[in-house]
């Protein structure tokens, strides 16, 4: 194994972009926005110094770049974008096209808040808006899971039994922008992991064409819908199974989420991206002065591993889930609210804290303070928020 | 040239079946422009009435391949195909020779989805857009496009007691198409079929990206008998407000010269969104109307060096 590794310092969008380099896909749509633009920028680099033979189209809006990437997925290649918050946004009426018509599109997200006002560092409000756009979401804590989502990603999105276009996210700035060691896999080892892609349908068929994006009326539209479902349905078995190899590969272990001094805890914190370092330290600082605090890092958000989640839950006092995005007139924060349904019917107190809305640093005293509550009996309905002026 | 006889021979790619009222111009127009590809196509179209009524699941009016993707981004959609196009003939992968064809209403192309075609044209994909320009929102029921011609009235801009229609001249595309100086650009209309059929070879045939603009009357919209279609196709051209000409590399050449320029009322009368025109009250709006297309046409002919004076 340790011949086909190497150890490099890489900030997260170049560790993406290194991701996709080794990946090599046949076309690349491109549109610059804060903070994913770098990512983008070293991938050019790569294309313009015949590093990868991707065809890179730089479009004129993030529109344009998710219309065109499936316009090029739709012709049986590999094809990426990547973008940010209001790019994402804008992309929005197109992600639901990409996964209507199946179309296994790897798009990293960077995470960022969305206007207004405009704001251009981390919160999870752009992935959360596109929760329902029928796209696999996979968030990472840091560079190297950036790095090693992405390739998951390809391998997940293009089984045939998925067929669902998936955006691995890392945390804007406080992992795009940070420089941190990791290990990458030799170039090699990372094709041979991602294999090659054989479309199951495509337009450039000469033998036979095919008519995509037709107009699917009160007939078969509920079914073509269900089918989606299905493939979501079959994705955790994949994202297992993709995480087994890579596991062997890498000897870094994926699955749904990561349970940290989970098992003889008594309260824990549910957490998605960068902030679950954070957490981590303050579990190991309670853990240390006797208290029996736990964490789980949700890696997978669409499909959501509630039947797992559940479970893994289940011995706990009490749980408070931090999400790092807003969900105006709900009880809480998405994950919040994924995870009450998931935990429906058990009498354990769940709480809602948000966190880090446009990019406010989650300091360890804001995790402390929410496990604080959860030991001292303090975990009700009310809504909380963690490091606000009120 | 293939005569009309030769093309009829051929076989339909955009086929029956479909679903388009009796007399669509529009239709007529895919299987019009579709039969004069000798390639591959991959066909895109925006949503309109030409996609609603062509591929409705499970069936389709097309032999050949076909996207459609959404209102606003057929030109990015088919910048996407052509892209991955040729990146598999880099590769080896593929070896077929196609042709690309992004087709638009006027509504999809003029407004919605101007940035996207004017993208696609910046860029140089070897691809062919084509409006078929039925001057309005006709799927969504006749409401203004930017397309819409100045007094029409729409279900947006109706012949109302204060407001007789449209206050505003038609957008002028096909010129915007020529500010992006892409190789080839030209004006057709289904009235003129070897005209059509020519500018499509041609436009197929150019390295780089192409744009037809194709006057298709909707018998809904324009309220005409539907047994009218091509009669005002052609009416649009012989009253000079739709001048069939061509720019390519920048060089203007009109295709077609009428004999005698008709009046526009020619054009305008029998079409019921015209006929409050006729009324007294609004005598001025078919003058305003009437020197608007004179001028646009003297400016065209200068352009294209029929006459020597740029007219004022
Ligand atoms: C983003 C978006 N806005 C609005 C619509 C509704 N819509 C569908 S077709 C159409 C009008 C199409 O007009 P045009 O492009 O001129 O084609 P036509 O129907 O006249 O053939 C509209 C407004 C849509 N599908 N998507």
């Amino acid at each position: 194994m340790a011949k086909e590794t190497a150890r490099i310092a890489l900030t997260g969008n170049e560790a993406v972009a290194e991701a996709l380099r080794q990946v090599n896909p046949d076309v690349a749509a491109v549109f610059p926005i804060t903070p994913q633009t770098e990512l983008m920028h070293r991938f050019a680099e790569f294309v313009n110094d015949g590093k990868v033979d991707t065809e890179l189209i730089a479009v004129e809006s993030e529109h344009s770049a998710m219309s065109a990437t499936v316009g090029a997925s739709a012709s049986g290649v590999r094809a990426i974008t990547a973008t940010s918050a209001n790019g994402l946004a804008l992309m929005w009426e197109v992600l639901y096209i990409a996964s209507g018509l199946r179309l296994p599109i790897v798009m990293p997200v960077v995470n960022r808040a969305l206007s207004g006002p405009l704001n251009i560092h981390c919160d999870h409000s752009d992935s959360m808006g596109a929760r329902d756009a029928g796209w696999i979401q996979i968030f990472s804590e840091n560079t190297q899971e950036a790095y090693d989502n992405t390739l998951q990603a390809f391998r997940i999105a293009e089984h045939k039994d998925v067929m669902l276009p998936t955006m691995i996210t890392l945390d804007g700035f406080i992992i795009s922008h940070t420089t941190e060691v990791l290990e990458i896999l030799d170039d090699e080892a990372a094709r041979r992991f991602v294999g090659e892609f054989t479309p199951l349908f495509t337009l450039l068929d000469p033998n036979q064409p095919i008519t995509m994006g037709a107009l699917d009326l009160q007939d078969y539209y509920f079914e073509h819908k269900r089918q989606q479902v299905e493939g979501m349905y079959n994705a955790p078995r994949v994202i297992e199974q993709v995480g087994k190899e890579f596991l062997e590969l890498t000897g870094r272990e994926y699955s749904f989420f990561e349970k940290y001094r989970l098992d003889d805890a008594e309260c824990a914190i549910i957490v998605m991206g960068s902030a679950a370092g954070t957490t981590k330290e303050v579990v190991d600082t309670l853990r240390e002065r006797g208290t029996r605090a736990g964490m789980i890092k949700l890696r997978v958000f669409r499909p959501f591993p509630y039947e797992q989640l559940a479970q893994a839950l289940s011995h706990l006092k009490s749980v408070a889930v931090l999400d790092r995005s807003i969900s105006f007139g709900a009880q809480g924060g998405p994950l919040y609210l994924e995870t009450k349904a998931a935990m429906y019917g058990k009498t354990i107190p769940i709480c809602s804290y948000i966190y880090g809305l446009g990019g406010r640093d989650f300091m360890p005293a804001m995790a402390e303070s929410a496990f604080n509550d959860l030991f001292e009996g303090k975990c009700d309905q009310q809504m909380k928020y963690l490091g606000l002026r009120e | 040239m293939a005569s009309l006889k030769e093309l009829a021979k051929r076989q339909d790619i955009f086929c029956s079946g479909h679903r388009a009222c009796s007399g669509c111009a529009p239709a007529i127009t895919m299987r019009q422009v579709t039969l004069a590809v000798d390639k591959h196509l991959v066909a895109g179209l925006s949503t309109g009435c030409m996609e609603v009524v062509s591929t409705i699941f499970p069936f389709t009016a097309w032999r050949s391949s076909f996207i459609h993707n959404a209102f606003e981004n057929v030109a990015a959609t088919i910048s996407g195909v052509e892209t991955a196009y040729r990146a598999l003939k880099k590769k080896g992968k593929l070896d077929a020779e196609y042709s690309f064809i992004a087709f638009g209403g006027d509504g999809g192309t003029y407004d919605i989805g101007l940035q996207s075609l004017s993208g696609a044209m910046e860029r140089g994909h070897n691809m062919l857009y084509l409006c078929y320009d039925n001057q309005g929102y006709m799927n969504t029921g006749i409401q203004r496009s930017s397309a819409t011609p100045f007094g029409a009235a729409t279900s947006t801009t109706p012949a109302g007691i204060k407001i007789a229609g449209k206050q505003q001249f038609q957008k002028d595309l096909t010129q915007i198409m020529v500010a992006h100086d892409v190789p080839y650009v030209a004006q057709a209309s289904i009235g003129f079929h070897r005209d059509l059929n020519k500018k499509v070879t041609k436009a197929l045939a150019t390295k780089g990206p192409s744009f037809i603009n194709v006057l298709s009357s909707c018998h809904r919209g324009w309220r005409i008998n539907p047994a009218d279609s091509l009669k005002y196709s052609k009416l649009g051209v012989d009253t000079c407000l739709w001048p069939l000409y061509e720019v390519v590399n920048g060089v203007y050449k009109l295709t077609y010269k009428p004999r005698e320029k008709k009046p526009l009322e020619e054009w305008l009368k029998g079409q019921g969104r015209f006929n409050h025109l006729f009324k007294p009250e609004n005598a001025d709006m078919l003058m305003t109307f009437q020197k608007y297309v004179d001028h646009k046409w003297n400016t065209l002919l200068w352009k294209c060096g029929e006459i020597k004076e740029r007219p004022e």
